[in-house]
């Protein structure tokens, strides 16, 4: 599996300095996630979950240790070089929603597109609102929009590029339960449709349960 | 992209920070726009005011005639142009005998549109004068009352000039040329160009002067073309340098235009920089997010450098839009009050007020834009996170190179630039340091408040560095305020007082020495005050320190007139009322004759300086003089004034003639007619009209810029509510926070309004002190005029800016008291 591990972390670490000690947030973590695979990452508040989900995205350096995405190793590239890999590759979906204010739902939508020079951004982006049962609401502002609605833009922007990989960070932190459950069959079904790798941060080991594999961490390690 | 960026840009400012930030540039553009176009409006008016004295806007003459350049370029710019031609001449009545003498005539033949600026002007029967268009027809001459009264000659009569024999047709009064050296002592005759040439005094040889006349829109910059094309024997002249009374008048106007736009920059700064920093806040999620989906830092560099381009673009459209109406308002106001006819305004204002605009943009809001191309995408899991650059320094450091750049350029006078500028860096250090005194003060008094003090006071203590922001913000645009208002007009009104109500208004020139006692007598019966009469000598400076100069000698126009013409000098025992000694030792009463006293001006012109000696050429006889003072002279006191004055007896074996100065009798037509009468050969020159003019205009303007409050009140205001805004976000959650706790609406809002009052208060009271400071050096450097304190700027300042910020800091504060706490807290966090 780890030949062909679509992403692949090595001794990784993170380590940050404050005024009177170090602290090491991710210690020495080995995992492999395998293309179409959906894994969670558990452990309880300050483990290091959200952390290692910056790490594996390319969104932080680690202290030491190495990501791979596919055979890339992510040390060798320069920030722009990681940010061109996430446009091609990664789609996210984050607790707090993180649409751009200004932009209705379906330019926030056709926003990693257009960023990436696609030149049938809207007609993407529509299909995709569409796909979320938004197909009424593209010309809606967020803060138009309920928390349960914004959160479906945002899945619909992660999977909007086909991407191979998308994260999400705790996807239904700031969702009551119900509009919480509606949102997670959402994402697990284009998951599944789309055959895309889900990496999904969450303390829900309900939620958890739904990934195929559950990695689960400790003070910064997997145990 | 730029789509993105403009769709991003309009969304932003119909909902968000850019709102204010786009309002903070419009005022700025629209603010010195109408400053400036307003200025330049007045500028022109004032300067054609002036012209009238010399009866064009610039005058070029030559002892040949000139090329035809002069009036070809003045035509390719639009502008007015006459030709004259100047010369002395004795005129004689024909036939007369001996009871009328040839007299020497100041002989000048003009063409169509002679005067270009003023008018002639005949006396009527009632004792009044009035203005007359046109000029002598051919055939035609018309005479002043002076050489009419010599000839013994009347309307109808004629009069031999030269070889020709004309009719006058007109006795006037005055023409409108009396700027110009005191040269002009001999009546005045003039005649139609189409004359000049049977007369035959033009021949080779002859001494005469002629000139081109100009004005018109666009005239300075002609002047300058000008300059540049004089050739050997020729020479340019406008009304600033050859009048130093009107040139102080105006420059002092020209000081306060100033010192307003100056202000308007200062205010639109500030605004533009406290709304720039909440616009960055929501841009910094924005960057991180766009980054974390894959654009590149270019991208996100390219993404907000459009933005900021399209942000100054709106600003600099609107804020003209508001500048010209602004103007227009500024403009009527001044009709209203008085009757300056303002030409319309120049475009230069205009491109300055847009360049202000793209300037604030580009050393504001652009580094700290750009810099966000930088942040880390980890942002969009952890919004604590910052951009991770150092580019809080260098923007700030180029937004200051920046401001002290406009300032520079927008005061357009070094003292004014330097006087405001540093009295604005003085206020924002004082604030500094007060603030960081409150912080520490209030850590020690806290525990001794009521619980509503405690937390009001205690939000200043927490948010230490807003706090200090928000009082250096709040304090410069207080200031800016009073000094726009309250310490102007103090200024202004100080200024008025320095100048006495019966300053003189009339130079009397022109006096023999037997001639002193009769025409002491004239004026005291006329005036009721006995006249001081000083002695001219006129002579031709030929070296300096022995080596001989002459114009070429000297690259600016000043000193080259000065080597070129005959230079008045004086003698005297005491030094003139409004002399100031300010190098050297005045000669008093010292035997030692050969010395001089040289004003600091010309002393400067000639770059000479104490100890050197210059020599003069006193009509063949040359004497040597050492400059042993340097004099200041307050040319607008309207008093007589010498730019050399030497000992007495040092001159008096030179022909000497008399000057002095008087305000004139209510009945100064009587009075004219009698001197007249009695002195033929004196020469009265009316300089106080033109200055009462010209005062009573910088009044209108001081008063008209009072309507530029509008625009710096909406600038104040916006300072204030964006100074208030920058602490919206820490003020929203912690409302939340403690209404969740269970405080009670009231409860927070009495703690806010203490601590908002707090604040206006002191930024009240640091923005008058550092009004009056800075008024008082401008007082003191500037202007040159006592400054009264006024304790009513102090209360004025203290209870404005209170109110004020109480008011834009509830408004502020009134949605975030109303929406529920939960929902403050999510959409913040």
């Amino acid at each position: 599996m780890t030949e062909s591990a679509l992403l692949r972390a090595t001794a990784l670490t993170k380590t940050v300095s404050t005024f009177e000690h170090s602290l090491t947030i991710v210690n020495d973590i080995h995992l492999a996630i395998a293309k179409g695979e959906t894994v969670a990452i558990v452990g309880a508040s300050g483990s290091g979950k959200t952390t290692l989900l910056g790490l594996l995205a390319g969104l932080d350096r680690p202290s030491s240790g190495e990501v791979y995405w596919g055979e890339e190793a992510l040390s060798a590239k320069d920030e722009d070089q990681l940010a061109a890999g996430r446009a091609q590759r990664i789609g996210f979906i984050f607790q707090s929603f993180q649409l751009l204010p200004a932009l209705t739902a379906l330019e926030n939508v056709a926003l990693p597109l257009e960023l990436s020079g696609a030149r049938d951004a809207n007609a993407r982006a529509s299909e995709w609102l569409t796909k979320v049962g938004l197909g009424g609401r593209v010309n809606h502002m967020p803060r138009q929009l309920s928390g349960g609605e914004q959160q479906r833009v945002a899945i619909a922007r992660a999977f909007v590029t086909s991407p191979e990989l998308v994260f999400a960070d705790e996807p239904t932190g700031n969702l009551d339960s119900k509009t919480g459950a509606d949102v997670v069959n959402l994402m697990f079904d284009l998951n599944a449709q789309a055959g895309t790798t889900l990496v999904l941060v969450t303390h829900d080991l309900q939620l958890a349960a739904r990934c195929a594999r559950t990695i689960k961490l400790a003070d910064g390690r997997v145990c | 992209m730029l789509r993105l960026a403009w769709r991003n840009l309009k969304r932003e400012i119909f909902h968000g920070e850019a709102r204010v930030l786009l309002i903070a540039l419009t005022l700025a553009v629209a603010s010195v726009g109408s400053v400036g176009l307003f200025a330049d409006r007045v500028r022109q008016g004032l300067s054609q005011q002036a012209n009238v004295l010399l009866g064009a806007d610039v005058l070029i003459s030559g002892d040949r005639p000139l090329p035809e350049t002069f009036a070809a370029e003045a035509k390719k710019r639009g502008l007015a142009i006459t030709n004259s031609v100047r010369l002395g001449s004795m005129v004689s009545k024909p036939n007369a005998g001996a009871a009328s003498s040839p007299t020497l005539t100041d002989v000048k033949s003009v063409s169509a549109g002679y005067p270009l600026r003023g008018n002639i002007r005949v006396s009527t029967p009632e004792g009044g004068e009035k203005p007359i268009v046109g000029q002598p027809s051919a055939g035609e001459v018309w005479v002043d009352e002076r050489l009419a009264q010599r000839l013994g000659v009347k309307a109808g009569e004629a009069v031999q000039v030269g070889a020709s024999a004309l009719k006058v047709a007109l006795v006037f009064k005055e023409e409108p040329e009396v700027a110009g050296s005191f040269l002009t002592m001999s009546p005045k005759l003039l005649l139609n160009e189409a004359d000049l040439a049977g007369t035959q005094l033009v021949q080779p040889g002859t001494r005469a002067s002629w000139r081109v006349h100009v004005a018109g829109k666009g005239s300075e910059a002609y002047e300058s073309w000008a300059k540049a094309a004089l050739g050997a024997g020729q020479r340019l002249d406008t009304v600033r340098e050859l009048r130093p009374e009107v040139k102080s008048t105006l420059e002092r106007a020209e000081q306060f235009l100033a010192m307003a736009a100056l202000l308007a920059v200062i205010l639109s700064a500030v605004a533009v920089a406290l709304a720039i920093r909440s616009y960055l806040k929501r841009e910094l999620d924005n960057a991180a997010l766009m980054r974390c989906l894959g654009a590149s830092r270019a991208k996100v560099w390219t993404l907000f450098a459009a933005q900021a381009l399209m942000l100054g673009t709106c600003g600099a459209i609107l804020g003209l839009l508001g500048a010209y109406l602004g103007q227009f308002a500024l403009a009527w106001a001044m009709q209203y009050l008085g009757s300056l006819p303002l030409p319309w305004p120049g475009i230069a204002p205009a491109l300055r007020a847009v360049a202000v605009g793209f300037v604030l943009i580009f050393g504001f809001a652009l580094p700290p834009l750009l810099a966000l191309a930088n942040v880390s995408p980890l942002k969009v899991l952890r919004r604590d996170l910052g951009t991770g650059t150092a580019w809080g320094w260098l923007s700030a450091a180029l937004a200051f190179a920046a401001l002290i750049g406009l300032a520079a350029w927008q005061a357009g006078n070094i003292k004014v630039g330097t006087t405001v500028l540093g009295g604005a860096l003085g206020l924002l250090v004082v604030s500094g340091v007060v603030s960081a005194g409150l912080i520490a003060l209030l850590g020690r008094a806290l525990g001794s408040m009521s619980p509503v003090m405690r937390l009001g006071l205690s939000n200043l203590r927490r948010r230490k560095w807003s706090t200090g922001l928000q009082l250096a913000c709040l304090s410069l645009g207080v200031m800016s305020l009073f000094l726009l208002t309250q310490v102007s007009s103090d200024l202004f009104d100080a200024w008025r007082k320095a100048m006495p109500a019966d300053a003189p208004n009339r130079f009397v020139i022109n006096l023999f020495p037997d001639q002193r006692a009769e025409a002491s007598k004239i004026i005291a019966e006329g005036t009721g005050k006995t006249p001081d009469l000083f002695p001219m000598v006129r002579a031709r400076l030929t070296a300096i320190n022995g080596t001989a100069v002459n114009a070429d000698t000297y690259t600016e126009t000043r000193a080259k007139r000065l080597v070129d013409r005959e230079f008045n000098l004086s003698m005297g025992e005491k030094l003139l009322a409004g002399n100031t000694v300010i190098d050297g030792t005045w000669h008093g009463t010292s035997t030692v004759l050969d010395q001089l006293s040289l004003e600091e001006g010309i002393a400067a012109a000639l770059k000479t300086k104490l100890g050197d000696t210059l020599t003069f050429d006193f009509g063949g006889a040359s004497r040597t003089l050492k400059i042993t003072s340097v004099r200041k002279v307050e040319w607008d006191s309207f008093r007589v004034n010498f730019f050399a004055v030497t000992p007495l007896k040092t001159l008096d074996e030179y022909p000497a003639t008399y000057i002095t100065s008087i305000r004139a009798p209510k009945d100064a037509q009587a009075f004219t007619s009698k001197l007249a009468a009695q002195i033929p050969n004196a020469l009265m020159i009316d300089v106080g009209e033109i200055v009462d003019k010209v005062q009573e205009i910088v009044g209108q303007v001081a008063r008209a810029l009072q309507f530029v409050m509008l625009f710096s009140l909406a600038a104040g205001l916006l300072v204030l509510y964006a100074a208030v805004a920058t602490t919206q976000d820490e003020r929203r959650y912690d409302t939340a926070v403690l209404r969740v706790l269970g405080a009670a609406r009231e409860q927070v809002r009495k703690a806010a309004m203490v601590e908002f009052a707090l604040l206006g208060a002191l930024a009240g009271g640091l923005g008058a002190l550092g009004a009056t400071l800075t008024g008082w050096a401008i007082a003191r450097r500037v202007l040159d005029v006592p400054y009264a304190w006024s304790a009513s700027s102090w209360v004025i300042g203290v209870i404005g800016a209170m109110l004020g910020v109480l008011i834009a800091g509830w408004l502020g504060m009134r949605k975030s008291l109303d929406a529920s706490p939960l929902q403050t807290i999510r959409s913040i966090s």
